[in-house]
């Protein structure tokens, strides 16, 4: 045996890995030139890019923060020689309340926040269900009755007696049970509090409001306006959507002919007809349908008409959740002997409607877009007030600024429950991908 | 709802209505559907009711009265001694005409921006990003009113074209002017007959077709047109044949012959050869007195309309287009490479024929939004169906009932034409199970 190799025996030291290959050159040439097709793209972005900050950059940078009217802006930017002109922030700076809070009086603004903070509360148990605790939900089913209190003011006695008003069915429905049998116990839980509520809510509030004078200013509704007003009309029909979406989802995939006939006729027609024609009944048709005599102020009347739009959505989106859960589930309901109450409260809704939190927040977002609308039908929304600011001389002229701003709120509130509901199916999806 | 039914015999009682479980389901039905009938018979007194309290009659036969406004973007010749019905005819005409051209505006620009998502160019997926988030998140009624903002503001007045310096100069060639009182376009115009009848030239259009003399229906059907459109049918169809006879060669012999050109040819040649017979000229906008006259006028609302529905729906699209894309798992795309398919059959053979049957149903609930969304046109003074019978008809004849009712059954009907197509379309893709 020689010791003649032609194989080297020992392994070569390790080379780094050509420079073109890592580091920024690396991820330059594998995202943004990896071809003749890519590097022209990249090329065409990179001028685009340019243009529009060109274009926009230096209208942004603009000191006017203080300026008192939008002469004062002009000869702020003239001064500094500025070619294209500049933002004029002093709108904004003046505007900024009513811009969010419309008319509603200065020293009652902590009504407003109050009650959005108070929603975020009671939303964090319902939407992040495993950082907070179930025993939140107290809070929450309480919010209910406070926030309408808080916004629009009254007796305090008001709100608590509407609550006591559930009490009461509970209370009926315990105490009926064992001695007149299910049906007639459930019928008087519903009849109990429509009783109290009709008949009585009103004349114990008028006795106990002046024997313990609690509660705060009427602000009308009137007054709403700006952000808070799109935030309100959103906010309360979805709540209120949200049961009658139920309802009607449950409705549809009944096995009662009648029952579905009804449900898929109510959704379909909803969903057929654009939101502003909706609008249009409730501004001009909805004192129409109702008894001779009822003036709900127009607010209201846009609340139940945007309540029934967003129904029929959450409706559908409650009904594919409904449709997603496997045959199994609804069979080992049944299989268990649970009616189909029983079956629905406890086995499927549950899961239907965790399954459903993105769609819901989805439509949520949708109908809080479409809450604008309202201005076309002369509601004092960001939109609407645009035109109102527009009208004072000082401001007259002034449109970037104003629809920015707006667009800037809508934008960042949107897009934070967008980004809420993806994180949420990627947290419900179970399978791995 | 499986159960068991006891059936002991016995007398029938009324407890049973609810208990047992035959009649159950009935019982609660006929309770929904009194339910509901009187819920409509309540809303229906009160309406009546309440119109008697204001005099008022319910009818429909403002329609026939003379409606008195005008209508500036206008597909038929229309005056304001036109009946209501007729101003609300345009009016719907105007809404599919958005309709219409916001759904192609809204695909193209979807489609592209949802593959450039995709791209494994860095850059360009992240603008495009930009652009899906910015849209989505932002109302469209407040991007319709900045894109009208944005026409009226940025674009220069009719007044700067004029003069020997103008600070402002037309577009292609002197063909497209864009003003702030709208966008000028060239129009297509076929050879006329002059004023003693005879032709300027042998090449000139068939003239229209009258239809319904003076009734508010009335319209003129350009029989240039329909000649145009019967040989771009026929040409297609020919096409179509030449497309067969390649496909029985290629399965007898096994070599395809080279098509392309004739299919192309079939359909183009005729329709340019019939164009230049019929004289097609384009007329040019030209700047006279204070305003361009002359061609097509874009007005502004029916830009920024279109613009703002088109680029908002296309974020969504997008969307849309590329879940579609990513709903179609890689296994399919190597399971064709491995069949020796090339890149561009497996696009066309595998992925989307899939992607498609993601994609399509969501989209066309897209363009059902898109058109209900066009009923945002008054907010710019677009006269669609919004604008016409549910705005200034209403507000002239004080007929609310009547002309809200109106609009949403059209609306609905719109609508109800659309979800049908998408069901017939459904059912034609549906995977065929069990």
């Amino acid at each position: 045996m020689s010791d003649l190799s032609y194989v080297r025996t020992e392994l070569l030291p390790e080379q780094d890995p050509p420079l073109s290959e890592v580091g920024v050159i690396g991820w330059l040439r594998a995202n943004l030139f990896s071809g003749w097709f890519n590097s022209i793209l990249t090329f065409v972005s990179l001028v685009l890019i340019y243009l529009l900050l060109a274009a926009i950059l230096p209208w942004l940078w603009s000191p006017t923060w203080n300026a008192g009217s939008l002469a004062e802006c002009r000869e702020i930017i003239a001064e500094l020689g500025k070619e294209h002109g500049g933002a004029c922030y002093g709108v904004i700076r003046e505007r900024w309340p009513q811009l969010l809070f419309g008319f509603y009086p200065d020293a009652e603004r902590w009504r407003p926040i109050v009650t959005l903070i108070g929603l975020f509360v009671a939303l964090a148990p319902v939407l992040f269900t495993d950082l907070f605790p179930r025993k939140m939900l107290w809070f929450s089913g309480a919010f209910l009755f406070a926030a309408p209190w808080l916004m629009w003011g009254g007796s305090i006695w008001t709100p608590v007696l509407v609550a006591a008003g559930l009490v009461i069915g509970a209370g009926a429905y315990r105490l009926l049970v064992p001695r007149v049998g299910n049906l007639a116990a459930v019928i008087a839980a519903v009849v109990a509090p429509l009783l109290w509520w009709f008949l009585f809510v009103g004349p114990v509030s008028s006795v106990l409001a002046p024997v313990i004078p609690l509660g705060l200013e009427v602000v009308e509704s009137r007054l709403f306006g700006g952000f808070m007003l799109s935030v309100w009309i959103g906010v309360v029909s979805i709540a209120i959507s949200l049961v009658l979406g139920v309802l009607l989802a449950l409705g549809r995939q009944s096995d009662l002919l009648i029952v579905k006939y009804l449900s898929v006729g109510f959704i379909e027609f909803i969903r057929g007809v654009p939101l502003i024609t909706l609008l249009f009944v409730a501004s001009t048709l909805l004192n129409i349908f109702l008894p001779p005599g009822t003036n709900f102020d127009i607010i209201l009347r846009v609340m139940i008409m945007a309540t029934l739009f967003a129904s029929a959505y959450i409706a559908e989106v409650i009904r594919g959740g409904l449709a997603a859960l496997p045959r199994g589930q609804y069979e080992a309901a049944d299989a268990l002997g649970l009616d189909y109450w029983k079956a629905q409260r406890l086995i499927i809704l549950p899961q239907a409607l965790k399954i459903s939190i993105p769609g819901i927040v989805s439509t949520f977002i949708g109908l809080f877009k479409d809450t604008t609308l309202v201005s076309i039908i002369g509601l004092l929304d960001p939109i609407g007030l645009t035109g109102s600011i527009r009208a004072d001389a000082n401001w007259n002229g002034i449109v970037w600024e104003l629809y920015g701003f707006i667009a800037l709120l809508f934008f960042l509130s949107c897009f934070a429950m967008s980004r809420y509901s993806m994180w949420l199916e990627r947290k419900l999806r179970t399978d791995h991908k | 709802m499986a159960s068991v039914t006891d059936s002991q015999g016995g007398s029938f009682r009324l407890s049973m209505l609810l208990y047992d479980s035959r009649y159950r389901s009935a019982t609660i039905q006929i309770v929904a559907l009194i339910g509901f009938l009187l819920l409509i018979g309540w809303l229906v007194n009160n309406t009546v009711q309440n119109l008697a309290e204001l005099g008022k009659t319910v009818g429909f036969g403002f329609l026939g009265d003379r409606a008195g406004y005008d209508i500036n973007q206008r597909l038929l010749e229309y005056s304001s001694a036109d009946s209501h019905l007729r101003a609300a005819l345009l009016g719907l005409l105007n809404t599919l005409l958005i309709a219409v051209m916001g759904c192609i505006a809204a695909t193209i620009v979807g489609v592209v921006v949802g593959i450039l998502r995709l791209s494994n160019n860095w850059l360009v997926a992240r603008i495009m990003t930009v652009y899906v988030e910015m849209f989505r998140n932002v109302p469209v009624l407040l991007w319709i009113v900045l894109s009208m903002a944005i026409l009226i503001e940025t674009l220069p007045a009719p007044s700067a074209f004029r003069g020997d310096t103008p600070s402002a100069s037309m577009l292609f060639g002197d063909n497209v002017a864009l003003t702030n009182r709208g966008i000028y376009v060239p129009e297509p115009l076929f050879g006329k007959v002059d004023e003693e009848g005879v032709h300027t030239s042998w090449r000139h259009g068939i003239g229209d077709l009258h239809f319904f003399g003076d009734a508010s229906l009335r319209f003129d059907l350009s029989l240039d047109l329909v000649a145009i459109l019967a040989t771009l049918i026929a040409g297609l169809m020919v096409s179509g044949l030449i497309k067969r006879r390649a496909d029985r060669v290629q399965a007898a012999t096994g070599l395809r012959p080279v098509t392309w050109y004739w299919r192309t040819g079939v359909i183009v040649v005729p329709v340019i050869v019939l164009l230049w017979v019929l004289g097609l000229h384009f007329g040019k906008p030209e700047l006279r007195g204070f305003n361009f006259q002359g061609g097509t006028h874009l007005r502004n609302s029916f830009i920024a309309l279109w613009l703002a529905l088109s680029l908002y729906t296309a974020a969504f699209v997008a969307e849309i287009v590329r879940g579609g894309i990513l709903a179609i798992s890689s296994g399919q795309t190597e399971a064709a490479a491995a069949l020796g398919l090339r890149p561009r059959r497996i696009m066309s053979l595998v992925v989307l024929p899939q992607a498609l049957r993601v994609i399509i149903p969501p989209l066309i609930s897209q363009y059902l939004n898109l058109t209900k969304n066009s009923s945002l046109a008054i907010a710019v003074g677009y006269m669609d169906l919004t604008g016409t019978l549910m705005g200034i008809t209403l507000n002239q004849t004080g007929r609310e009932l009547e002309t809200v009712l109106l609009t949403m059954l059209i609306y609905l009907l719109i609508s109800l034409a659309i979800s049908g197509a998408m069901n017939v379309y459904n059912n034609s893709v549906k995977l065929k199970e069990r």
